[in-house]
């Protein structure tokens, strides 16, 4: 019996759900930020997920997936947005400021998506955790 | 000395046949098992780019199942595998079918899986509940009462 591996798995997942949310809320914090170079400018970030390979699944006809992990976090490649502000104490020479290119709807729907596969995750470890208590109930058939 | 012998060998067979008695039943849970596992692999990977959704299928693994514990012998030639219980359980896994593609090539559909996967939570739960009755019935005879 390996209910507890379904536990493990879902683990994986609320843990990378969790880094997800987080990148998530730093987005959203720096999104007013502005900086004096294109170079310095915040640019959003995202979590790349990837499934964990499981040997010991392998020896089944094909090879299983396990859980999940985050890979690296890359930058968001959408050009920053560039604004004419003269008087800023951060202006170039030219007098522009970069900000960030995060875009705040997008992170809230990417918010909540990650809140709804946390959830589910919550659920999976909910059910197999009653499931278990259910299986050591087999002595007193 | 010889007495005890042939003693030995009849509570040795009685045991084996114990074990085939519930074998069915325990391979029934693990392969039930082995799906949620599978499903909660899914649900985990929900966001993973493509990661595509496996699954169990479960007829086929138990029919492996059966004739692996010997209990479909459709010929008097066919060898009964008794005391093989306990072997390790080889699912037959398959691609899910997606209803819908997704750009990020996943194919995880979360309401499907949500779905599948309170299925088989209670389908262990039945597989749970015939172990069970095996059980108290055999501790019945076993009392006799």
């Amino acid at each position: 019996m390996s209910l507890d591996r379904i536990m493990d798995i879902a683990g994986s997942g609320l843990n990378a759900q969790l880094v997800r949310m987080n990148t998530t809320a730093s987005n959203i914090a720096n999104s007013g930020v502005v900086s004096g170079s294109a170079a310095e400018a915040f640019r959003g970030k995202r979590p790349v997920f990837q499934t964990i390979l499981d040997q010991t699944m392998s020896q089944a006809n094909s090879q299983a997936n396990g859980g999940v992990r985050v890979d690296r976090i890359i930058d968001d490649k959408r050009p920053l947005k560039e604004i004419y502000n003269p008087s800023h104490p951060l202006a170039s020479e030219s007098g522009y400021v970069w900000g960030s290119n995060v875009n705040e709807v997008e992170e809230m729907i990417d918010m909540l998506d990650s809140s709804r596969g946390y959830q589910n995750n919550v659920e999976v470890i909910k059910t197999a955790k009653d499931l278990m208590l259910r299986t050591l109930e087999i002595s007193k058939a | 000395m010889l007495w005890a012998k042939a003693r030995t060998t009849i509570e040795l067979k009685s045991m084996f046949r114990i074990d085939q008695y519930f074998a069915p039943n325990q391979q029934a849970l693990q392969l039930r098992n082995t799906r949620m596992e599978l499903i909660s692999q899914n649900i985990a990977n929900a966001a993973t780019p493509n990661y595509r959704a496996r699954d169990i299928d479960f007829s086929a693994s138990m029919t492996a199942a059966n004739q692996k514990f010997g209990m479909s012998l459709t010929q008097s030639k066919h060898i009964d595998a008794i005391g093989s219980a306990g072997a390790s359980t080889e699912a037959t896994l398959v691609y899910r079918v997606p209803l819908n593609p997704s750009l990020d090539n996943n194919t995880v559909e979360i309401g499907v899986e949500q779905a599948k996967f309170g299925r088989a939570a209670a389908e262990y739960q039945a597989s749970l509940q015939f172990l069970e009755n095996r059980i108290s019935s055999m501790r019945k005879a076993l009392r006799g009462e």
